[in-house]
């Protein structure tokens, strides 16, 4: 098991490495001056501008900035935002609000996805399945910011059961709408994954065994069926906080969340190299951590590939 | 039990299936599958329901405890179990018949357990729900329970997973699992058809031994006449969702009335084997004449015609297949210090004469599909020569190679995953002589319809597809393909084992006519004795990847000298019934 875990975090190297690349060779390749374009309208001063090109390291060759930057990470030294901020200053105050509306969709989607799922795989053909079909379809057909504005109104202007934009600090009861929005395409997708599975599940022969034994529905359907339909739910939901995390800079952006997403947004604007790049970077890590304890969870819920070394 | 048994009343039967009808809802209506049927069976009573597939034997057990399979539905008649309908049972009623008075063992042991739960849970679970035992006595009872059904180390294994236990050893606890409530009847729905001859005994052995002892009353869906006959007291032949003849096994053995159990009891290759070997010195001792009806199918017929025929057949030019110290080494994946090699096929060496049956049998994992991959050069050797007719087929390379295959060809056992289900059948049969260049599209077509006359189909099914053909049906078109090259050599790899009885016997038929006209070399791959006594003319038992007995087919069946051997024959089903002999 801990070899298992050391070779995982082996193969991570390289990939943590090719990324960083990548995003610090795009956001190099972007077209326009960030220096120039901090001053706006106003004509720049030439003595600033080299001065700031040179405290960016922006005057060096590409492959010398990437260097500088990756020896700084090593040290724990992510740079510094246009503002003068150091970035893991700026990490440290927005992945928490992030990482709060990425749990909160996560939690929402799994558990209202899985349940509605395994209702209408159960009454396959009913009236409800029918519905949660209906229902699961149009919202993966709606762009997420339609849902997010729909939602805005509905929620916030209509009825008044929610603010439509986010306090500073970023408090719980205020994500409840943004975490709902973005849940909602991953909510339509675990409610088809979660029904198909269930019904694959429910006609293979160790449900009727189970039956035969005399077990009542209680039992059989949480037991036999539920925990057998989970696995391929379970790899879903691990790509997908990848796509929670990409989803959340719109949805952060119309609800104003002062998360990551947002912040990733403007820094992209402003063609902030260090910046952008951390955050991807740190992405990266957690959707790498995460694949992880998706794999040893894999081995929770079925023992077969428990015992395959 | 509520009421006073009175001391001059008779025993009242445990189940009693009055006029049971069964139907499946489809999108055409109600396709009915049982039409009206009745069964008794007396408590303690074996009674065997037999019949091929579709014949409504299985829909019968499972609607018995209404666990019908997605649309179906019972729609008529009643099923008295000691006088209470069950068919009017609410669920919470049903629950408490399902597992306490009636128990279950399923067909497929791999499929029937859950693979994400231990053997443990899933066996304590059942006591649990049946009320059985409470508390620390739960794990208790499933350790003697398990034990009781065999498996000997069950306390140290209640941990483990079905993954981790063989087909039999699942077989064991889904048996265990059924009795674990003492109940009065079982349902056992072909509960050793996956499994291996040898297992396949000694779990029905151990079946009636323990179903004896607690007094159990067994209702036993087979497909196969000897087994149902051998296990049985009672027979029930089902044919096309109705009963066509029951009674005593023996009277229907001995005197079918039906024309469809008359063919059964002729074309059972189990049954025919046993003739053959009972009254080898003489076959006209044995008084029996196959029924009018089997006409084609009776397999003692056609095993006679074959040693006639064989004793006019001298071996001419050199042997088709020589199989020369043959080996082959799998590299089991793992750790590093886990890595070992796996001897699949270990020195074999066997010569088959042209125009002859080889039989190669074993059980499963005994190598002889590794052997088949061997000679058909879709997996290469670790060691070891393999001639085809003269020929050392491990240096052959591409042209070489194609027309190697040119000269022997596979039939597989799955008739329905041999074919691919997008081409039609003439497109099927045509593919060889595709791949081969042979002739132009005109004599391609003409060669298809010659190809299904010879094996018996009409040609207009050449435009037809895969699924609208039935099993038999298929396997006759795996044939027709595998002889569209006009091979010397054919492979039959379980080519029969997938098929019911009837369709077997039809096969084994047109196997033997199409060697008799062309002259073919077979390769007969299977785990079944009985169809070997019938098809082949020598030998070969395979055990652990090694020959243990290589003889011809009479040398073995009259005086086996391995103690495999011998269980291998004993656990042929029907071994202990007396055909008026």
């Amino acid at each position: 098991m801990t070899g298992y875990i050391f070779r995982r975090i082996l193969q991570a190297i390289p990939v943590f490495l090719g990324t960083t690349f990548l995003i610090y060779f795009m956001v190099f390749a972007m077209p326009g001056d960030p220096i120039v374009a901090l001053f706006g309208d106003k004509t720049p001063n030439p003595a600033v501008v080299a001065q700031l090109r040179a405290q960016y390291h922006l005057d060096q060759p590409f492959i010398v900035q990437y260097l500088i930057y990756l020896g700084g990470i090593f040290r724990g030294d992510f740079g510094l935002s246009f503002s003068g901020e150091p970035v893991t200053a700026i990490l440290a105050r927005t992945f928490p609000v992030t990482a709060r509306l990425a749990i909160l969709a996560l939690l929402f989607e799994t558990f209202f996805g899985i349940l509605v799922g395994l209702v209408s795989g159960l009454r396959k053909g009913k009236l409800f399945d029918a519905s949660s079909l209906a229902v699961s379809l149009i919202l993966i057909s709606l762009p997420i910011f339609v849902i997010a504005f729909v939602g805005q109104y509905v929620f916030g202007v209509w009825l008044g059961w929610a603010r439509t934009t986010v306090s500073s600090g970023a408090p719980l009861q205020d994500l409840i709408l943004p975490a709902l929005v973005l849940a909602s395409v991953s909510f339509a997708q675990i409610v088809r994954l979660t029904r198909a599975s269930v019904i694959e599940t429910s006609g293979l022969d160790f449900v009727r065994t189970a039956y035969s034994k005399g077990l009542s529905s209680r039992r059989v359907i949480p037991v036999h069926i539920l925990r057998n339909s989970l696995i391929p739910v379970v790899t879903y939901l691990a790509t997908d906080f990848g796509v929670l995390l990409v989803g959340a800079t719109i949805t952060e952006g119309i609800f104003n969340v002062p998360g990551v997403g947002n912040t990733l947004y403007q820094a992209i604007i402003r063609g902030e190299g260090p910046t952008v790049v951390s955050f991807v970077t740190v992405m990266v890590l957690i959707y790498l951590v995460v694949n992880i304890l998706v794999d040893l969870f894999y081995g929770l819920l079925d023992p077969r590939i428990r015992y395959v070394k | 039990m509520s009421e006073p048994l009175s001391p001059n009343a008779a025993v009242k039967p445990l189940l009693e299936i009055k006029n049971l009808q069964v139907g499946f809802q489809t999108q055409n209506g109600l396709v009915p599958a049982v039409n009206g049927i009745d069964i008794t069976l007396m408590p303690g009573q074996t009674l065997a329901i037999v019949g091929e597939s579709g014949s409504g034997k299985s829909t019968t057990a499972h609607a018995i405890i209404n666990l019908l399979p997605g649309s179906g539905r019972i729609t008529g008649g009643e099923v008295l179990f000691e006088g209470r309908d069950l068919t009017r049972l609410n669920e919470k009623q049903l629950e408490e018949v399902r597992g306490r008075m009636i128990g279950f063992v399923p067909q497929d042991p791999m499929a029937n357990l859950n693979p994400v739960w231990s053997i443990g849970f899933q066996v304590e679970e059942a006591i649990r729900a049946n009320g059985i035992a409470t508390g620390k006595e739960v794990k208790q009872h499933a350790i003697r329970v398990l034990k009781e059904a065999g498996l000997a180390d069950a306390d140290k294994r209640l941990r483990q997973f079905p993954h981790q236990f063989s087909g039999g050893m699942r077989q064991r606890v889904l048996i265990g699992m059924g009795l674990s409530s003492r109940p009065k009847l079982l349902i056992a729905d072909e509960p050793t058809s996956a499994l291996d001859v040898t297992v396949q005994r000694v779990i029905l052995d151990h079946l009636a031994t323990l179903t004896r002892e607690i007094g159990t009353a067994v209702l036993f869906i087979t497909h196969d006449l000897g087994l149902a006959a051998e296990r049985a007291e009672q027979l029930v032949v089902m044919y096309k969702g109705k009963v066509v003849e029951s009674g005593p096994s023996r009277e229907i053995l001995e005197n079918p009335i039906h024309p469809y159990t008359q063919r059964l009891v002729a074309a059972a290759p189990s049954l025919a084997s046993r003739r053959i070997q009972s009254s080898n010195r003489n076959l006209t001792d044995l008084g029996y004449s196959a029924p009018r009806a089997a006409e084609g199918l009776d397999l003692v017929e056609a095993a006679e015609a074959r040693a006639g025929k064989q004793a006019a057949t001298t071996s001419a030019g050199g042997p088709a297949i020589k199989v020369d110290a043959l080996t082959k080494i799998y590299r089991i994946r793992g750790a590093k210090r886990d890595a070992r090699d796996f001897k699949a096929v270990d020195d074999v060496s066997f010569t088959v004469e042209r125009g002859t049956t080889m039989a190669l049998v074993g059980e499963s994992g005994s190598g002889k599909s590794t052997v088949a991959k061997l000679l058909l050069r879709l997996e290469d050797a670790s060691s070891g020569t393999i001639a085809i007719g003269g020929t050392d087929t491990a240096a052959l390379r591409g042209r070489t190679l194609l027309d190697l295959r040119r000269t022997m060809q596979p039939v597989f056992q799955d008739p329905y995953g041999s074919l691919d289900p997008l081409r039609n059948i003439g497109n099927t049969i045509a593919e060889p002589l595709q791949v081969h260049r042979v002739g132009d599209r005109a004599s391609r077509r003409a060669r298809v319809d010659e190809l299904l006359d010879q094996v018996a189909l009409p040609s207009a099914l050449a435009t037809r597809y895969p699924n609208e053909l039935s099993g038999g049906q298929r396997q006759r078109v795996a044939i027709a393909r595998a002889l569209a090259l006009k091979p010397e050599i054919v492979i039959l790899d379980e080519a029969v084992s997938a098929l019911d009885v009837l369709v077997q016997a039809q096969i084994l038929r047109l196997l033997a006519d199409l060697q008799a006209e062309l002259g073919l070399t077979y390769l007969f791959i299977t785990h079944d004795l009985a169809v070997v006594r019938v098809i082949a003319d020598h030998v070969c038992v395979m055990q652990r990847g090694k020959i243990v007995e290589s003889s011809t087919v009479d040398k073995v069946f009259n005086n086996p000298q391995q103690d495999y051997t011998r269980e291998l024959l004993n656990a042929i089903p029907g071994a202990n019934l007396k055909l008026g002999v």
